[in-house]
């Protein structure tokens, strides 16, 4: 077959039109992150900075409170993470392992509730971490946090689970293996790329997530994108640490995903496409 | 023999525990928050006035309809979804069509265009608010520049653009999710119709007629429904540039769900309009499954 010569009006024209809609409010944010504010506010605008700053970091580093907000959100995340493998990966080998009555009808029900808008659960959950005196914790959050983790991961992990030889776990009980040391030394290890699909996701979505944040936290205990719009003063809005608090929040999050790209992307096709 | 019965006398308690968590964790964290939602939908309950909490009835499911907020949502929710989920598509399908190319560089611009994705929806929010800056916004500076438009436009803060500006924000938001599941999809196209195609003279728009689109459909389907839920669900972005604002021009269902009750505490009417938003959505997936059965195969 003759490899034809590319079109530049029907292929690289929409395509750097369409890259470049893609990354430029990235670019924007960055370069605006590393502009001085005399030079933001200005009617004259520059694209690239005059003097490139890394002024705004330092502000952003020593005089918010960005830096205790982003421990608060890698601990959130990560408890959240953990504990929505532990408790899916156990749900996901019942779900893949044994027959029983209602499995498929909980299974389907478990992937609906996960299509059910936060705003539901929002006003009950306050309520319930109210009479707990939950309210401003990051327990709270991380409770909060298993209304969108708990059924998305037990999909996922079923789904991967099924893809496991049922071989393996007779060979193993032939060997005389408890149930135990079959899940941990077996399991676990074959579903690997489920557990970094799966885990990473979770960590993004708990790190992304706003809405129950605003609501349950405290100014002591808000979670990254809380204290981003708090940057957000009523009369004064500091663009400059703003963009430089998006590409801060952005960073761990963007590594994260370029590391664990290729299970996740698979793993978003596998769960979507199931469903 | 004794081992055969132990193990399956042991295999009847571990699903059990194996599911208890589980179990234990959805019923208390989710199915009873959707009833409480339901309930406190029935009823007057203000974070502000405790002590005159009582049930109404349908009082609250009457009041939406004489509300001036709800109204206009209802259809700026059919804009902000029908368009950005339409305009995502075909923008998503145009970049898999065009990513499916082999070029150079096409893996690190396939990685890249996927980071919106895991954008947080704060960070989507304030770039784009600081894009559409009436005074200071690029997008403005761009468009006078090249003489499309005379004077400065405050894209957030007028009534007529603030709803565009959310949905180009959010079609940028989502365009990638439609252009990774075409890409996936485009691979479970057999190869070798292409080049019977190919024999019999048919031209690229024919092979993606006869061709490709029969092999994608089932995933368009799928994605095109997950989009219209999460679109549908997404306050954030709406929360953050606009608050619904100016008026209720950009005022969605969900948002105003959630300001009734982060803002105005007032828990009863604002799950009377969450509770109101699911069954609609979940009436809307029970449509949409019907009318796509003949098309999504046995699955």
């Amino acid at each position: 077959m003759k490899k034809r010569k590319k079109n530049v009006v029907l292929f690289y024209l929409p395509l750097v039109l369409l890259v470049s809609f893609v990354v430029f409010p990235y670019a924007w944010t960055l370069l605006t992150s590393l502009k001085t504010t005399d030079e933001l506010y200005t009617l004259n605008l520059t694209f690239l900075p005059n003097k490139p700053t890394l002024g705004n970091f330092k502000t952003l580093f020593l005089e918010t409170d960005f830096l205790q907000s982003m421990a608060r959100s890698i601990y959130t995340a990560s408890l959240t993470c953990l504990i929505a493998m532990l408790v899916s990966s156990m749900a996901g080998y019942t779900f893949s392992r044994y027959h029983f009555k209602w499995k498929n009808i909980a299974l389907s029900g478990i992937l609906l509730l996960y299509m059910f808008p936060s705003v539901l659960y929002l006003t009950p959950l306050f309520k319930i971490f109210k009479s707990l005196n939950m309210l401003g914790s990051l327990s709270a959050l991380v409770v909060s946090y298993c209304t969108f983790t708990i059924p998305f991961s037990i999909w996922l992990l079923t789904s991967y689970m099924n893809e496991i030889p049922i071989e393996l776990d007779e060979a193993a009980e032939i060997d005389g293996a408890s149930v135990f040391q079959l899940f941990v030394k077996i399991i676990v290890p074959m579903l690997k790329p489920g557990l970094v699909a799966t885990g990473s996701y979770m960590f993004i979505s708990s790190w992304n997530e706003y809405l129950f944040a605003v609501m349950f936290t405290s100014s002591k205990t808000r979670t990254l994108p809380v204290s981003l719009t708090a940057l957000i003063g009523e009369y004064d809005i500091r663009w400059d640490i703003i963009s430089a608090g998006a590409i801060m929040s952005l960073v761990p999050i963007v590594i994260l995903f370029l590391f664990a790209q290729k299970q996740l992307v698979s793993g978003m096709v596998a769960g979507s496409v199931k469903g | 023999m004794i081992k055969a019965v132990n193990s399956s006398r042991k295999k009847d308690l571990v699903p059990v525990i194996m599911l208890a968590p589980a179990f234990i964790l959805v019923v208390c964290v989710i199915i009873y928050p959707i009833f409480n939602a339901v309930i406190t939908s029935f009823q007057y309950y203000k974070l502000t006035d405790l002590q005159n909490s009582s049930f109404v009835g349908f009082k609250n499911y009457i009041d939406i309809w004489h509300d001036d907020a709800f109204i206009a949502s209802l259809a700026n929710t059919f804009k902000w979804v029908g368009i950005t989920v339409t305009t995502q598509f075909l923008f998503g399908l145009a970049l898999a069509i065009l990513l499916n190319q082999p070029f150079r560089g096409r893996s690190v611009i396939r990685s890249i265009i996927l980071i919106p994705w895991v954008t947080p929806g704060v960070v989507i929010a304030l770039m784009w608010s600081w894009i559409y800056n009436g005074n200071f916004g690029i997008l403005n500076s761009i468009l006078l520049k090249f003489g499309i438009i005379q004077d400065k436009i405050a894209w957030l803060a007028n009534a007529k653009t603030a709803l565009y500006s959310q949905i180009a924000t959010m079609v940028w938001q989502g365009l990638p999710f439609f252009t990774i599941m075409i890409l996936a999809s485009f691979q479970t196209v057999p190869l070798d119709l292409y080049e019977a195609a190919d024999i019999s003279g048919a031209n690229s728009f024919q092979k993606f007629v006869y061709i490709t689109w029969p092999h994608i459909l089932q995933t368009v389907i799928t994605t095109l429904l997950l989009r219209v839920i999460w679109v549908f669900n997404n306050v954030e972005v709406l929360y953050v540039m606009s608050q619904g604002g100016p008026g209720y021009s950009s005022m969605t269902v969900s948002l105003n769900a959630y300001l009734k009750a982060q803002k105005s505490l007032n828990f009863g009417y604002g799950s009377t309009i969450a509770v109101f938003g699911t069954l609609c959505m979940i009436a809307f997936m029970i449509i949409y499954m019907k009318f796509t059965k003949k098309y999504r195969g046995s699955n």
